[in-house]
């Protein structure tokens, strides 16, 4: 029972950082139905962004947690934001409008690029960060088993629920939140109404690589590691959540990410660690083949 | 235009200044900050010339914008010609190039082969498939075991490569050719990586990270190649000195003919009433339902004969290489080879030859730059799709015809949604 | 009375709350051409949907009966032995054809099954085997009768994307009759035409279910919205408002039917249902 309830606590907070990631792919495939291939490499970049800016921030003598996590949280996410926009002026943008698979070889092209940068830049070797904030709450002991709820966890829950709020406001009360929506539904007919489509689709990346970036945070705050490769499975279990989740579908993305979580978390401890990813991808397959709208997804009829 | 420049250069600057500017090197007892000014400089400085050259050159060019319809045609205008000396080129490459040179003729033409393999389910058939490696590293795998299990040797493992690597791909296929577009290409993602993992982690009979080693090599009808000689060797039987080029001049055109198989049977199958469902498939599904056309199947025989040549390839990199590791069969090969057929145009035989040719040999080129070979690679694949999305040779030629046959743009055709 | 061609038994379809076709019951006979009339929103295309295999019915019965007294119920089949094996072909209401392939192509594909019996055969003739040879050269005569037919024989080898409207509307007619339909459906077929294209279209149809100058012949259901068309050709006509049936009978007598007056001048455009 502890075990479990040990297991549910661990699940939920990596299931918490895959929504954050997963929320991008939402977005951008509802927006401009593309598979942002380089998605997970900004959330890698944005790891690594954090760590940079820790590492500075110690040096400069900075002893507060909460403030350093802070200023952390919004240099990465400011800066992650403009490797969004970069890689969707450079990648896609000339690409809009034409065949299908460009921008998707494109944005592989550019997940290489990312990827690549970022070990010449920084080393290929794996970066390991000391543990910020040690220690937690023991919720209850059963058979000399301590079920344990870190700080760390806590940090990361309560920050990606406070972002989802703001993020779940700005998409359905603002006028940017509307003019997201009809360009998600209609992109020429938007244009045709006075929005500004290539404003959006730019927003719309820069918003979805700040809560990569962030979730880049989480993970590098959480795991204690990172190197220059994480960005490709995380970027893949983001996007099966995304598609579990039904894919254009925001509360979908976040209730995908925690499932995925979980399913890992779970299969970890009761199964096989090495198998995890292929317990992820099977549920991934599964899910499409019974359900292939996912859990939160729009029934499309099909149009004849 | 200078503002624009600048501007560039400002975002550079915040895209650079942290990455580059900021190095982190694992210290002794923490992680520790290496500033580079210098670099972020020049790359600030090169992105801020770039923008501004790639200005200057746009507004000297009025917009006037090459006709891409004419560009493709006097492409495939210079293809007719191009086809039959490329042939003789790479026929008689043995003769004149060296072992360097044909060691990677023979890379090359893996992906040529790899590359029209996957074209029949990409070009024609219009499915998305991004775990094409799957198949290889079935075929590959498929002959080590056998090989290592019942002693067959490379000749009697390779069609059964083949037929087990199309035997997973309709049993992949099966369940998840009626997802369209997107969902198909996430998918078949999956079950590259989940066959990779199974491959890395099933040690007792993978070898797991460590890989097989110890593949036979193949022989020509029963004589072996080795540097040795003795007897029932190639070198032995021809009485002359026995030398290992033998072996990688054998290795280069058992590829060349595989991967000449390959493009036979697909543009045979083009002409055929399979090939044509295909790329009725590929432009209009619905209509092909109401055609009385069975969708599933005439899918699933895409993906199946795909899946062969994939495996037919993994076989014979498994044979050349005599190891293999599941660090062959990663993502990043998937990749390279739908770049191929995109690039090289969508159903164009010779456009993937081509890119093969520019994107493998190319990235040879670029060894000499280690680390940053890779990254050039990426940002090549995002120019060239930006300058030509539909691939260097596009466009469709009808596989039957009353009168001449014309070349039908690129412009009118449908790639498929699923 | 003989056993009609195809009988529409108590159709109903739903889309969750909303009813597109509501307890439809119709005959189409052998050898006519039936119109399927009825303002916008009415369920015409639903119903084709249902009968094509596209969607399966929610509740009811559709029979159909081939002339040798062979028959199938079509709401328990697969969409594409729908075509393959109970013999309705159909057309689209926005014109689907193989815009990248040539009008030839459209039509050597409507011909795949013929073609192509077994996935074995259509992989064996990679190596020049299984007869096919032979079927490929029946298959271009039969397109040729066809293109002759619709008048698009010199146009051939153009890929159909590049056809005028109406050429397009033809070759989709054409391409469904090569797959030797019993009954041909014809989702408006018109629409967009010109009067002369009209007058032709309406030729062809007639010719079609007559068996006249055309490489074969077939029974057709037609939706339509050009009245012109519906009354010069139709034998027989059904009227829809709301997902059900208003009136039923031969031109003249819809004409003359108060309540199709009623429903066609008391009603708005509202967008079709799920078209």
């Amino acid at each position: 029972m502890a075990y479990v309830l040990q297991q549910l606590i661990n699940g939920l907070t990596l299931g918490m950082i895959y929504g954050l990631i997963a929320v991008g792919y939402t977005m951008v495939y509802g927006i401009i139905g593309m598979i942002n291939f380089a998605h997970g490499d900004v959330f890698m970049v944005g790891a690594f962004l954090s760590l940079i800016a820790l590492t500075a921030l110690s040096g400069m003598g900075v002893t507060s947690v909460p403030l350093a996590l802070a200023l952390t949280l919004v240099f990465a996410a400011g800066i992650a934001a403009l490797y969004g926009w970069t890689v969707e002026r450079v990648a896609y943008r000339p690409l809009r409008g034409s065949f299908r698979l460009a921008p998707l070889i494109s944005a592989i092209g550019m997940s290489i690029v990312l990827q690549n940068f970022v070990q010449v830049s920084q080393g290929a070797r794996v970066k390991p960060m000391p543990e910020m904030l040690p220690g937690g709450i023991t919720l209850m002991t059963e058979d000399n088993f301590a079920v344990q709820l870190s700080w760390m966890q806590m940090v990361i829950v309560i920050v990606t629920l406070t972002l989802l709020a703001a993020f779940t406001y700005l998409v359905t009360k603002t006028s940017l939140g509307r003019a997201m929506r009809a360009c998600e539904q209609d992109q020429k007919m938007a244009g045709l109404l006075g929005i500004d489509t290539d404003r959006t689709i730019s927003i719309t990346f820069v918003i979805g690589a700040a809560l990569a970036a962030v979730a880049g945070l989480m993970f590098l705050l959480y795991y204690g590691v990172i190197d220059f490769y994480i960005g490709f499975i995380a970027g893949v279990k983001a996007f099966t959540a995304a598609v579990l989740g039904g894919i254009g579908s925001l509360p979908g993305a976040v209730l995908g990410g925690l499932a995925i979580g979980l399913i890992e978390t779970f299969w970890s401890a009761y199964f096989s660690v090495q198998y995890k990813d292929v317990a992820a991808f099977s549920i991934l397959v599964l899910v499409l083949i019974f359900m292939p709208t996912g859990l939160l997804g729009r029934a499309d009829v099909e149009k004849v | 235009m200078l503002r624009d420049a600048a501007l560039s250069a400002l975002v550079a600057f915040g895209l650079f200044g942290p990455m580059i500017g900021l190095k982190t090197e694992v210290g002794v007892a923490a992680i520790e900050l290496h500033t580079r000014p210098i670099a972020v400089l020049i790359a600030v400085a090169a992105v801020f010339f770039g923008r501004l050259g790639l200005l200057a050159w746009q507004s000297t060019r009025p917009v006037q914008k090459a006709a891409p319809g004419r560009m493709a045609d006097s492409l495939a205008y210079i293809g007719r010609y191009l086809t039959p000396i490329v042939l003789v080129l790479t026929i008689t490459m043995p003769f004149y190039a060296e072992r360097y040179w044909i060691d990677l003729g023979i890379l090359v033409l893996t992906y040529v082969m790899l590359g029209w393999g996957l074209n029949i389910v990409v070009g024609l058939a219009g499915l998305l498939d991004l775990g094409y490696v799957a198949f290889y590293a079935v075929g590959a795998y498929s002959y080590a075991l056998i090989a290592q299990n019942f002693g067959l040797g490379f000749w009697s493992c390779l069609p059964l490569a083949g037929i087990l690597a199309a035997f997973w791909g309709v049993l992949l296929g099966f369940p998840v050719l009626r997802l369209r577009g997107d969902y198909l290409a996430i998918v078949t993602l999956a079950f590259g990586e989940i066959i990779r993992v199974v491959i890395l982690n099933w040690t007792t009979l993978t070898g797991g990270p460590n890989g097989m080693s110890g593949i036979p090599r193949p022989t020509l009808f029963g004589l072996v190649f080795n540097s040795g000689g003795g007897k029932g060797s190639f070198a032995d039987f021809f009485g002359i000195e026995p030398s290992i080029s033998h072996r990688v001049i054998f290795l280069f055109y058992v590829i060349l003919g595989l991967a000449l198989l390959t493009n036979w049977v697909s543009l045979r199958l083009r002409r055929l009433p399979l090939g044509r469902a295909w790329e009725a498939l590929r432009e209009d599904e619905i209509a092909c339902r109401a055609l009385g056309i069975d969708v599933t199947v005439t899918k699933l025989t895409a993906f199946a004969i795909g899946a062969a040549f994939a495996g037919f390839a993994g076989a014979f990199f498994a044979t050349r290489q005599a190891f293999i590791s599941p660090e062959s069969f990663t993502f990043i090969e998937s990749a390279i080879v739908l770049a191929i057929v995109v690039l090289g145009g969508l159903g164009s035989q010779l456009g993937v030859a081509l890119a093969a040719i520019v994107m493998i040999g190319g990235g040879e080129m670029f060894r000499d730059f280690q680390e940053y070979r890779m990254l050039i690679f990426g940002g090549a694949l995002v120019l060239v799709m930006v300058v030509r999305p539909r691939g260097f040779l596009s466009g469709r030629t009808p596989s039957v015809s009353l009168g001449a046959k014309k070349k039908i743009g690129a412009n009118l055709m449908t790639e498929g949604h699923g | 009375m003989a056993t009609p061609l195809l009988a529409v038994d108590r159709l109903t379809m739903r889309f969750g709350g909303l009813i597109a076709v509501d307890a439809l019951s119709f005959q189409a006979r052998a050898g006519e051409i039936t119109a399927v009339i009825g303002p916008n929103g009415a369920g015409k295309t639903t119903v084709f949907n249902c009968i094509t295999g596209f969607y399966r019915p929610s509740e009811g019965v559709l029979q159909l009966t081939h002339a040798d007294g062979k028959g199938f119920a079509l709401t328990a089949m697969p969409g594409h032995l729908i075509t393959g094996r109970a013999k309705v072909a159909r057309t689209f209401q926005n014109i689907r054809l193989f815009a990248g392939m040539t009008v030839l192509e459209n039509l050597l594909v409507a011909q795949h099954n013929f073609l192509m019996p077994t996935v074995i055969n259509g992989l064996l003739a990679v190596f020049g085997l299984g007869g096919h040879a032979q079927a490929e050269h029946i298959a271009i005569e039969k397109a040729k009768l066809w293109m002759h037919a619709t008048g698009l024989t010199a146009r051939a080898d153009d890929p159909a994307g590049s056809l005028p409207y109406g050429d397009q509307r033809r070759l989709e007619i054409a391409r469904a009759m090569c797959t030797d339909p019993e009954l041909l459906c014809l989702d408006e077929p018109a629409a967009g035409l010109n009067p002369r294209e009209s007058d032709e279209l309406s030729d062809l149809l007639v010719r079609i279910r007559d068996g006249r100058d055309v490489a074969g012949r077939s029974s057709i259901l037609l939706i339509e919205h050009d009245m012109g068309v519906v009354m010069r050709i139709s034998d027989h006509v059904v009227v829809l408002d709301h997902g059900r049936k208003i009136s039923d009978g031969t031109p003249a007598e819809i004409r003359a039917d108060p309540k199709v007056i009623a429903a066609y001048l008391g009603e708005g455009d509202e967008d079709e249902v799920a078209a």
